[in-house]
């Protein structure tokens, strides 16, 4: 193919994963919206106004970036897994088995698909949030930065768990045992300063931990690790699993029999 | 002239160890209609699978129209079209929709797809029914769709996978005609079907594969003339209340207008014409009766099961 036949693959990819995730925005894009507006709620506002202050910022300002981040995470995730998923179990992702499309533009379409999906979320989410919190960026490039590689990372690690599923359970299994514990203990709703000693370094291993935090410092200019620490580990794991990803679609695991 | 298709030595092995091709060669010339024949689980589908990518190989090799799939992989791809035996597209999806993305994946741009779209739509009667969602497409629709979708890179080989299954004898009969307007244009074409009617009627050359080895590779005509026998169906314009009984040829009374007659190769139906005439019956019409590829086809993978060779 030329870059040019390579290009159009790509966006007709891109473009198929949008018109999904909107032809079904109830499913899609409203629920990750009530659910945040409800944490906002209660969260934020009810529980919120009694805890007071977190890292010397206000609870519902503490906790606003990390929701943001948490509508991020899980809508890159799930879209990729779903759509995968999806196209593995009607059989219609043989449509692009047989095709000449290379690997790295299957695996290009389906990521920038989840991170639309992600990033959109996270827009509305951002916006709505304005309404039950003041806040100001206070680094610009930090923010989309860390936004940006933090979506590509869970779109990435959606792909390889829709390659590896044979059901549907399979597909849930992730976000409800690693990625919603992963997310609730990254960081989100409290410090790591609160965890003491040892569970503070426990949570170091947790990925979620390190973009919640470099996200919060993009809004807030607070984290409770160093930045270009947290830029390193999911530059990192975003490489891993980009690679994981491509040798899958390259092998034709569970796609080619 | 580059074949369109040259299979060498092709085995395929799943991972349950199940041999599905043990060492199959096949060259399909170009502007061919082929047909594969042959009975479940003999290896059509594989063999189809592995020409398409859908199926790693275990050993062999394949190359379209000189272009090998492991080292010319994206030009291989290119010039083929493939419509599988099972439905395999977006059930939410418009029919539309999927054509201009199938179209996309091959690199084609927007304006050009849509306008192929309409056009394969519209020689498939779908047209009418391009913004419903696919899933309520009636099944002869839903293969309709997947022959419009394998054409819309316009291949130079296309390969059916029993594309008229369960399909009604009208709709089949004007796919047919498709695919020998499609035949006509250059494009070839390699079907599989159960329906052996279909091959005699569509294809120009055969193989038949069983157990994962091509027991018969020759042309359809070629095939038939290995028939011995033949059933003819006469109409009688006199009422019969006998069987007549002439040498040489077993004649049946199937009704008082209707006798069955089997002739063999060797004998000539003049002389059982002239035999009736003398007995004061007259023929007024006669048919065949004999399905006579699927006489040779149980005929050849009987014998393939009890190990004698064809050649």
């Amino acid at each position: 193919m030329t870059n040019k036949q390579k290009w159009i693959a790509f966006i007709t990819i891109v473009r198929r994963e949008i018109h999904r995730f909107l032809r079904i925005w109830p499913q899609t894009l409203l629920p990750p919206v009530i659910t945040i507006v409800l944490y906002f709620v209660i969260f934020g506002k009810l529980i919120g106004s009694r805890i007071g202050e977190m890292s010397g910022l206000p609870y519902i300002q503490f906790v606003a970036p990390g929701l943001i981040m948490m509508s991020v995470i899980t809508n890159s995730y799930s879209n990729v897994v779903s759509s995968f998923f999806g196209s593995k179990f009607q059989r219609n992702i043989e449509e692009l088995l047989v095709s000449p499309v290379p690997s790295w533009i299957i695996l290009a379409g389906y990521v920038v698909g989840g991170m639309s999906r992600g990033l959109g979320v996270g827009l509305i989410v951002t916006v709505l949030s304005l309404y039950f919190a003041d806040f100001s960026v206070h680094s610009v490039p930090i923010t989309i930065g860390i936004v940006l590689m933090t979506s590509l990372m869970f779109s990435l690690a959606g792909l390889i768990n829709a390659v590896f599923a044979r059901n549907f359970d399979d597909i849930s299994i992730i976000p409800t045992f690693v990625l919603t514990p992963l997310t609730y203990l990254g960081g989100v709703f409290y410090s790591i300063d609160l965890l003491g000693e040892f569970w503070g370094k426990v949570s170091m291993v947790n990925p979620v931990l390190y973009m919640v935090n470099a996200f919060r410092y993009g809004i807030a200019g607070i984290s409770d690790i160093d930045i270009v620490w947290a830029f390193v580990m999911v530059a990192l794991f975003s490489t891993i699993l980009f690679a994981a990803a491509l040798y899958l679609l390259e092998k034709g695991s569970r796609l080619r029999s | 002239m580059q074949p369109a298709l040259v299979i060498e030595q092709l085995s395929k092995t799943y991972q349950d160890n199940f041999q599905a091709l043990k060492g199959i060669s096949l060259t399909v010339q170009q502007g061919d209609f082929f047909a594969l024949l042959g009975p479940n689980g003999a290896g059509k589908s594989t063999t189809i699978g592995i020409i398409c990518s859908l199926v790693l190989k275990t050993s062999g090799s394949v190359s379209i129209f000189g272009c090998d799939i492991d080292t010319d992989f994206s030009q291989a791809k290119q010039l083929v079209g493939v419509v599988p035996q099972e439905f395999n597209f977006n059930q939410f999806e418009k029919p539309v929709d999927i054509l201009i993305n199938q179209a996309g994946y091959y690199g084609i741009p927007r304006d050009i797809a849509i306008g192929r779209a309409e056009k394969y739509l519209r020689q498939l009667g779908l047209w009418d029914k391009r913004e419903v969602p696919s899933r309520t497409l009636s099944g002869g629709m839903k293969r309709r769709l997947m022959i419009a979708r394998a054409l819309m890179h316009e291949p130079k080989l296309l390969v059916l996978d029993e594309p008229t299954a369960g399909v009604d004898i009208e709709l089949r009969r004007s796919m047919w005609d498709f695919l020998r307007q499609i035949n006509a244009t250059g494009t070839t074409i390699i079907l599989t079907t159960h329906y052996l009617e279909e091959a005699e009627s569509l294809c120009r050359n055969v193989a038949i594969i069983d157990h994962g080895q091509i027991v018969k590779n020759t042309s359809i005509r070629e095939l038939l003339l290995q028939l011995n026998k033949e059933l003819f169906v006469l109409d009688i314009r006199e009422q019969l209340s006998d069987c007549p009984e002439i040498e040489g040829y077993p004649l049946t009374l199937v009704d008082a207008h209707t006798l069955e007659v089997e002739v063999e190769k060797s004998q000539s139906i003049n002389a059982l014409f002239a035999a009736l005439s003398e007995k004061g019956i007259h023929v007024l019409s006669m048919r065949n009766k004999t399905n006579r590829l699927e006489e040779l086809f149980f005929d050849m993978v009987a014998k393939n099961l009890t190990g004698e060779s064809h050649d």
